[in-house]
């Protein structure tokens, strides 16, 4: 069998991508706040006014002609990352680890000339990477230093974190590595590895390549299950926080590991995929009811994280009913 | 809940206005749900021919009556130099002819087309019968008719019946004496008719002679046949004179109702109707459209499509087919779960497929494509800025399309001149996201939008295409309704896709003991 019968994916509680537009989507996310997230300057801008962390701004271009400011803006740094600030599930992303005279180096070791890093700016302007090709704007900021812990399993990059938060509420969490299959690229879809981390304790859970269990990382050949993120209650705090930040009911937050500052925020998506249910090997509508059956939302991200703890850790030991999960919900969307 | 129940009473309302229309259009307007309908269309001509001899003539012709289960098309009448007029009298409806003063053969024309219509059973009819005129017999007829009448009223119940007995004895191939008596004086089938209508004046029952054409095709120097018609005290029942039979037979014209002359000609003689008749094969669709241009039913049909000129007419029939397109790409990928580049892609590949056929459409997309996205590579190379690569693309597409069609007629493959109908600014953006895509996400994403726009736009394709469905969307726009409904309905669909029972494949491993 090719095929898993709808009966048992609903028995595990998966969330479909119609059931994820309709319900989640369109249900928590007002539309007007959209750009608050596809646009990821007005993200950083936020969330440093909310004192939420995020990678350091260093410079933007708005036009065409700011290309030319563009090697003046370099001279000051030998790491950057390159981003298109409306740009989609991390297309049009430079990353500079090295630079030497004119010649800037990719992480995988790439060459590039600063001509070729203008162009790439340029087609950003131009709008190459946004949605619907409407002209974007080129955001430079800091490149972020792995932290040790990640350094058994990052082939190239860092890896990110990402968390579903729904009304303020982490619901689950994976770690995307990438590996060579994946040229580099966190994407699941071209064989980076989603490591399922568990709420309760940011411990790795299951792990997936290509759809398939994983034990080891393809090309570090390192076990996952000794794998543990540091900083783990201040990274779901953090994106807990999100949620009165930006106001959207249902975020895929994306969290990076910084070696000396910590978890930062790199983006927002109002529109979360659904392989974090393959990564953990388990499905998001029982989390969704057990926060749709609550009463009132808890205006503390730090309670807020307290309560996901308790209930959606896997450990059993750690998991209690809570009192909320009877009373019927009048949201019938999951159901 | 209140947005749930809204969209469902909003999505029943459409859905039963849209059914609603399609039957009205069916059962009263008679549009036929198919395509393959056809119906027999007859041409009914009378040639009237007499010799004038220089007098005024004037010449009476009495034309069929207008029933309710024969649409009557077309009504032509010819006679050169002759004044005519159409005249609507009690007696039924008659066509005169006149002219101050004519000399020799003369000929005039009454042309008739019609058809039978489902729209309603042909009823009998019903107005009240004349009072009866007691019919004068010698002695000797009067005994055989009186012992006819007294052997057929002992086998009947009613006037039905008894009518069917009487004519049943008439026709009786071992006549007794009293019948022979009868029927031997009187041979000819009007002399039958008349005899018939005066033996049931003698038992009370009012009856008249109905002449009317059996319409075959081919038939020519026809004559009117006769059927007698009895009154049964509320309505006219028709009866066969020659077998007793009971009800119209099917296709057959009632001509004439009662004992007027069929034609009168006043200042001519040796005056002579004959009848021919043509089969012809129409649509009914045509016919219907036809009948409503000059008739009352024509309200919704001039206010439709088909009061367009036939040029926009020809542009709608593809339009509307495109809800169809948008269906098929609905369902594809909230379903099924494809994926295409670009929502509406698949439709407008669709469209162009119409016009290349399938296959040679197919293979003059992928070689477009492919040679374009060989040559947008290099343009990757050049440095240029968006939208002056995209116009490159669009350039280069164009001379791909160029270089195909002339290669191709000088191949002598004229199927490969229609790749003109692909639209170019599609081609080009399809290429410049591919191209992008292949840089970002690797050939392995192309090939599965590609081929997800491929298959998608073949779905459509084949839909499009579909005799009965290019039929039904050009002859009921409403359909687009019930189309909508659909669309509004699965806009809610929440279960999974098809893809997804793939994608999540690696969770059925999963221990799901501990949750439920």
């Amino acid at each position: 069998m090719f095929l898993i019968s709808p009966k048992k994916l609903r028995k595990v509680g998966i969330i479909g991508m119609n059931q994820r537009n309709f319900g989640l989507v369109a249900r928590y996310n007002p539309r007007r706040l959209y750009p608050l997230v596809d646009d990821k300057l007005k993200t950083k801008l936020l969330a440093q006014k909310a004192g939420i962390a995020v990678p350091k701004l260093l410079g933007t271009l708005l036009y065409q002609h700011d290309v030319r400011k563009l090697e003046k803006l370099l001279t000051a740094y030998d790491e950057f990352v390159i981003k298109p600030v409306k740009g989609s599930g991390g297309k049009g992303i430079l990353v500079i680890s090295r630079r030497e005279h004119n010649l800037y180096f990719k992480p995988g070791g790439d060459m590039l000339s600063l001509m070729e890093i203008k162009r790439h700016v340029s087609n950003i302007l131009s709008g190459l990477h946004s949605l619907g090709g409407k002209p974007d704007t080129v955001m430079i900021e800091s490149l972020i230093k792995l932290d040790p812990v990640f350094s058994d399993y990052s082939y190239e990059g860092v890896p990110d974190l990402r968390v579903i938060v729904l009304q303020g509420y982490p619901l689950m969490a994976m770690l995307r590595l990438a590996t060579h299959a994946s040229d580099g690229k966190a994407n699941l879809h071209q064989g980076a590895v989603g490591v399922g981390i568990d709420i309760g304790t940011g411990n790795a859970l299951h792990a997936v390549q290509f759809g398939k269990p994983a034990q080891r990382h393809p090309d570090t050949r390192k076990v996952f299950t000794e794998l543990a993120i540091p900083h783990w209650d201040k990274l779901l705090s953090l994106a807990a926080a999100c949620y009165e930040m930006t106001g959207l009911g249902y975020l895929g937050v994306d969290i990076v590991l910084d070696r000396d500052q910590g978890p930062m925020i790199i983006e927002l998506n109002a529109r979360p995929g659904l392989s974090i249910q393959i990564a953990n090997n388990a499905g998001l509508i029982p989390r969704v009811k057990t926060i749709e059956a609550l009463k009132n939302i808890d205006p503390d991200p730090e309670s807020r994280v307290n309560f996901s703890k308790k209930y959606f850790s896997a450990n059993p030991s750690l998991q209690a009913a809570p009192h909320t999960e009877h009373a019927r919900s009048n949201n019938l969307a999951l159901q | 809940m209140q947005a749930t129940f809204r969209l469902y009473a909003l999505v029943l309302l459409i859905m039963s206005a849209g059914i609603g229309l399609i039957l009205y259009k069916h059962l009263a307007l008679g549009f036929p749900l198919l395509p393959d309908e056809k119906k027999l269309v007859w041409i009914v001509e009378a040639k009237i021919d007499f010799i004038a001899h220089g007098d005024p003539i004037n010449v009476s012709f009495a034309l069929p009556p207008k029933n309710p289960d024969i649409t009557f098309l077309n009504e032509d009448f010819a006679s050169p130099d002759y004044g005519f007029s159409k005249l609507e009298l009690k007696e039924g409806r008659r066509a005169q002819w006149s002219k101050r003063i004519a000399d020799g053969p003369q000929t005039s024309f009454y042309r008739l087309s019609i058809y039978k219509n489902d729209r309603m059973a042909a009823i009998h009819a019903t107005d009240n019968p004349h009072e009866l005129v007691e019919p004068e017999f010698d002695e000797v007829l009067q005994t055989a008719a009186t012992a006819l009448l007294n052997q057929a009223r002992s086998k009947s119940a009613d006037t039905e019946t008894f009518t069917r007995e009487l004519i049943k004895s008439l026709n009786s191939e071992s006549p007794t004496q009293n019948q022979s008596l009868l029927i031997n004086n009187q041979s000819s089938a009007d002399e039958k008719t008349s005899l018939l209508v005066s033996l049931l004046a003698m038992e009370g029952i009012s009856a008249r002679i109905v002449s009317g054409l059996y319409l075959e095709g081919g038939r020519r120097r026809q004559s009117l046949a006769n059927f007698i018609e009895v009154h049964d005290g509320t309505q006219w029942l028709l009866f066969n004179q020659d077998t007793g039979n009971s009800g119209l037979p099917d296709n057959f014209l009632i001509w004439q109702r009662g004992g007027q002359s069929l034609l009168d000609v006043v200042g001519g003689t040796n005056s002579r109707v004959s009848f021919s008749i043509i089969e012809n094969v129409q649509s009914s669709r045509d016919l219907v459209l036809g009948d409503s241009q000059d008739e009352q039913a024509g309200g919704i049909i001039d206010f439709s499509i088909y009061s367009l000129p036939i040029e926009q007419q020809n542009a709608f029939k593809m339009i509307l087919l495109l809800p169809i397109g948008a269906l098929v790409v609905v369902i594809m990928r909230l379903l099924v779960g494809i994926r295409t580049s670009g929502t509406f892609m698949p439709i407008l590949i669709a469209l162009a497929l119409i016009e290349t056929t399938l296959v040679a459409g197919i293979i003059m997309f992928l070689i477009v494509v492919s040679a374009g996205l060989l040559i947008r590579s290099y343009l990757s190379y050049l440095n240029l800025l968006l939208v002056a690569r995209i116009s490159a693309v669009i350039i280069v597409v164009i001379t791909i399309m160029a270089s195909i069609s002339i290669i191709s007629h000088k191949l002598g493959l004229s199927q490969a001149l229609t790749v003109t109908f692909f639209p170019l600014i599609i081609l080009a953006w399809t290429i410049e996201r591919m191209s992008i895509l292949w840089e970002e996400d690797g050939p392995k994403e192309v090939f599965i939008q590609g081929a997800g726009s491929l298959i998608t736009a073949i779905v459509a394709y084949l839909f499009m295409t579909n005799h009965i469905i290019e039929y039904l969307s050009f002859n009921f726009p409403e359909l687009m309704l019930v189309n909508l409904a659909f669309i509004l309905i699965l806009g809610q669909y929440t279960g999974y896709r098809f893809t997804e029972l793939y994608r999540f494949k690696s969770l059925e491993q999963q221990n799901v003991s501990d949750k439920s």
